[in-house]
C-alpha cells in the first residue's frame, strides 16, 4: 500500500535568534498530518537546500524576524531551482513589510504569513498548493 | 532513466526521490529495490539507541564527523522520530544536532517517521538502509527514536548496535531489566561530565559482569575472593564483551575511542564469522515480514469483504471465539 505524505521543511535562515514562531508552525503543520523537519537556528540558505534536498520536502517554510528577507530568499530559491527542486512550493513567515510582498510573489513564492496569521490559513494554504 | 540507474551514477536528487518512494512502498520504489540488490552487502550498519535526550543525535553527528575526517569514509544517516498515534503528523528534528555536517557531499542525512511502527524504527527503514548501502555509502547510521525498554528492532537490522545511556536515567535493577541493554554491542554513557557518571558505569558494568562472568578479584565482607573464568570452549574465546565507552559529544570527548571500539567490533564480527550470521538472520527477518504482507495480501483478495464482516459480527456477538473466527476464515467453513 502506497502511503504518501506531505514532508514540510521548517527552516529559519539568517541570525535572528527567534524561534517560536516556526516551532509553533511546525507543531500546527504536524497537527494537520504532515511530516516535519525542523532544522534549527542560522541556517545558511546552503544549508536550506541541501537538507530540503536530502529530505525530499514538498514545501520549505522560512522564518525570517531580521528583515534580511529580500537578500536569503532569493538565494533559497536559486539554490533550490540549480539543484532540481523547481516542484518545492517556498512560504515565508515572519515580519514582512507589506511593500516587499509583490516582489516575493514574483520570485516565485507561494505565500506570506505575518504576525497574526491563523495556523488554519497557514495548513490550508500549504495543502492547496502541494496539491495544485 | 531509471531511479536505480541515477542513484547507481551518484545523483543525490535522484536518491532523494528514490528514499520517498521506497518510504511511501510506492511502485517505483519496489522496483528500484529489487534492482539494486544485487548492489547492496557492502556498507557497515551501525545502530544507535537509547533513552530521549540521551544525545544520540549529537553522538551520531560527531562519529559521522570522525568517520568523514579520518577514515575519508561516505557516510549515511537515517534518523528516526516518532509520528503522532493521532495525526499521523510528525516532527522530525534530529538534523538541528548535525550541522556540522552540513555542505558535506559525502554525507547524507535523512529523517523519517515511524508512520506507526512502534520497534523504535519504521517499517521501511530497512529498505531505506538498502537503498544507501548501494548508493555506495560505506557507514550507515540508523538512529532510533528515543526508545525506552523494549525497542530493540535496530539490532536486527545493524551490524553493530550501540546503546546510548546517560548519568541519573536509573538504578541497577533497570540494568538487570531484560531488554534494550541486552541488544548493546558497544554501551555509550554520554554525558559523561554529569554527576552521578561512577554510578551509571558501576551499574552497567555489574550488569555485563552477570551476563559474562571472568575471572577476577574482588572484596566481600573484608575477605579477597576469587572466581575462576569458566571453563574454556570455542565459543567463549571468541565471545563478544561489550565494552563501555565514556563520551561527552558537544565537546568531541570520547568520540576517536568510541570508534575504535566500534572498529573492534567489526573486526571480531569478521573472525568469529557471526558478520555472516547477522547478515543472514536480517535477510530473514526481511523476508519473513515481505512473506506476512504477501500473505495479508492474498488474504484480502482471497476472503470477500462481507464474509469478513460476517465473522468478525458473530464474534462481537460472542458466538465464535477469535480463534474459531481465524478457523473459518482460512478454511472456508
Amino acid at each position: 500500500m502506497s502511503d504518501k505524505k506531505i514532508r514540510v521543511l521548517v527552516a529559519k535562515p539568517g541570525l535572528d535568534g527567534h524561534d517560536r514562531g516556526a516551532k509553533v508552525v511546525a507543531r500546527a503543520l504536524r497537527d494537520a498530518g504532515m511530516e516535519v523537519i525542523y532544522t534549527g537556528l542560522r541556517q545558511t540558505p546552503e544549508m536550506i537546500a541541501e537538507a530540503a534536498l536530502q529530505e525530499d520536502v514538498d514545501v520549505v517554510g522560512l522564518s525570517i524576524l531580521s528583515g534580511a528577507h529580500m537578500a536569503l530568499t532569493p538565494r533559497v530559491m536559486e539554490l533550490l531551482k540549480a539543484n532540481g527542486q523547481t516542484h518545492v512550493k517556498v512560504f515565508i513567515g515572519g515580519i514582512i513589510p507589506d511593500e516587499d510582498l509583490l516582489q516575493l510573489k514574483e520570485m516565485g513564492v507561494a505565500g506570506v504569513f505575518g504576525p497574526g496569521a491563523s495556523t488554519e490559513d497557514i495548513i490550508r494554504d500549504v495543502q492547496t498548493a502541494v496539491a495544485g | 532513466m531509471t531511479y536505480s540507474q541515477a542513484v547507481l551514477n551518484g545523483d543525490r536528487l535522484a536518491l532523494a526521490r528514490l528514499l520517498t518512494q521506497v518510504e511511501n512502498n510506492a511502485p517505483d520504489g519496489r522496483t528500484a529495490l529489487i534492482e539494486l540488490f544485487p548492489h547492496t552487502g557492502k556498507a557497515h550498519l551501525i545502530g544507535v539507541t537509547g533513552a530521549p535526550g540521551t544525545g544520540k543525535s549529537s553522538l551520531v553527528n560527531q562519529l559521522a564527523l570522525y568517520y568523514r575526517k579520518v577514515e575519508n569514509k561516505r557516510v549515511a544517516i537515517v534518523a528516526v522520530d516518532p509520528s503522532s498515534p493521532f495525526t499521523g503528523g510528525a516532527v522530525l528534528g534530529d538534523r538541528v544536532r548535525m550541522r556540522d555536517l552540513s555542505g558535506d557531499p559525502n554525507v547524507f542525512i535523512r529523517s523519517m517517521a515511524t508512520r506507526g511502527s512502534l520497534g523504535g524504527l519504521a517499517q521501511s527503514t530497512a529498505n531505506m538502509v538498502q537503498v544507501f548501502d548501494a548508493a555506495g555509502f560505506d557507514v550507515i547510521i540508523i538512529e532510533t527514536v528515543g526508545a525506552g525498554q523494549s525497542e530493540v528492532d535496530v539490532a536486527r537490522l545493524a551490524h553493530t548496535t550501540l546503546v546510548v545511556e546517560a548519568p541519573g536515567l536509573g538504578d541497577d535493577i533497570q540494568a538487570i531489566k531484560a531488554g534494550i541493554l541486552e541488544i548493546a554491542d558497544v554501551l555509550v554513557i554520554n554525558k559523561a561530565d554529569r554527576p552521578g557518571v561512577e554510578n551509571t558505569e558501576k551499574a552497567l558494568k555489574s550488569m555485563l559482569e552477570l551476563a559474562h562472568p571472568t575471572a577476577r578479584v574482588f572484596q566481600h565482607h573484608g575477605s579477597t575472593m576469587r572466581t575462576a573464568a569458566p571453563e574454556n570452549d570455542s565459543s567463549t574465546t571468541l565471545m563478544w564483551i561489550p565494552p563501555i565507552q565514556k563520551t561527552v559529544s558537544i565537546e568531541s570527548k570520547g568520540i576517536v575511542e568510541l570508534a575504535e571500539s566500534i572498529g573492534r567490533h567489526v573486526d571480531h564480527l569478521r573472525q568469529s564469522g557471526d558478520w555472516a550470521v547477522r547478515e543472514r538472520a536480517r535477510l530473514e527477518v526481511e523476508l519473513e515480514a515481505l512473506v506476512r504482507e504477501a500473505l495479508m495480501n492474498r488474504f484480502h483478495e482471497d476472503v470477500p469483504q462481507e464474509k469478513y464482516e460476517s465473522v468478525l459480527e458473530k464474534m462481537v456477538q460472542r458466538n465464535v471465539s477469535p480463534g474459531e473466527a481465524v478457523k473459518i476464515l482460512l478454511n472456508g467453513r
